[in-house]
């Protein structure tokens, strides 16, 4: 028997990993790697209610199926946008993605 | 400790070193492979909450497709020409923010009190899931199907980038 709260201790744990890591890491590519973490965190935890808590309706689970989905629609993107970064500015460290800057 | 309780501390574990190992370790690609790890000890722990078709999806799309994703472009932008360095002045204040964020969370998580039988692990059937996901949830289904095509034609535009180019 495991208590619900290590699952959901353990997705608080990986949360805050992955925010230390999209305010610490300036390469665009590491900071899309960090939200990824967070986003499974985010999932562990839906499961979690949905197996603990939800059984008869585990809307939980369902939910960490769109958020798979959208996780793999953002990283296509978000990897496409970075590259034109690149190839416009030669860089990949977001510091230097100051066009837009007032 | 039943066998249950050791190998969700021991997947836990792994899952929360190799998450450290994405965001500290100095090397671009070392981040990658360690978050391979790291997805796949999170397919681990769905595995635990019963929930394999997830776990099967995890290990599909994020270790196959979205890893590769993230390596391409790694490759294509030779991110290893930016240090870690880089990054140090935001350190301290991003370890402050996450290590405050963690404490209130595991506060509030572990003070409330849940309805219900909470500690119990329900099997959810593979069936009820996709009769489920084709019934009460078919036209959100049906909009992230279209969300995704959107988005990686979308990516596949601004990738290719204006002709003659």
């Amino acid at each position: 028997m495991i208590p619900i709260n290590n699952f959901l201790v353990l997705s608080s744990i990986l949360f805050s990993i992955g925010m230390y890591g999209v305010l610490a890491r300036r390469n665009a590519v590491l900071i899309l790697m960090s939200v990824e973490l967070m986003l499974q965190a985010v999932s562990i935890n839906f499961i979690t209610f949905a197996a603990y808590l939800d059984p008869e309706n585990f809307t939980g689970i369902i939910f960490a199926v769109f958020v798979i989905v959208i996780a793999a629609a953002e990283v296509g993107l978000a990897l496409a946008i970075v590259l034109r970064l690149f190839r416009n500015r030669q860089t990949a460290n977001v510091d230097e993605a100051d066009l837009m800057k007032w | 400790m039943t066998y249950e309780e050791v190998i969700f501390y021991f997947v836990a574990a792994l899952t929360v070193a190799s998450a450290l190992g994405v965001v500290v370790s100095k090397n671009v690609i070392h981040s990658a492979l360690f978050l391979i790890l790291a997805l796949m000890a999170v397919a681990g722990l769905f595995i635990l909450l019963a929930a394999e078709f997830l776990a099967i999806v995890q290990v599909m799309v994020y270790g196959g497709a979205v890893t590769i994703l993230i390596l391409f472009a790694m490759m294509l932008t030779r991110v290893r020409d930016l240090p870690a360095a880089k990054d140090g002045a935001q350190r301290p204040f991003a370890a402050l923010a996450a290590l405050a964020f963690m404490t209130t969370s595991i506060i509030a998580v572990t003070s409330t009190q849940f309805p219900g039988e909470s500690d119990k692990i329900n099997v959810i059937s593979f069936e009820s899931v996709s009769d489920s996901l084709f019934t009460v949830w078919a036209l959100p289904f049906e909009i992230a199907s279209l969300v995704l095509i959107v988005a990686l034609m979308g990516a596949i535009i601004l990738a290719r980038g204006e002709e003659g180019e």
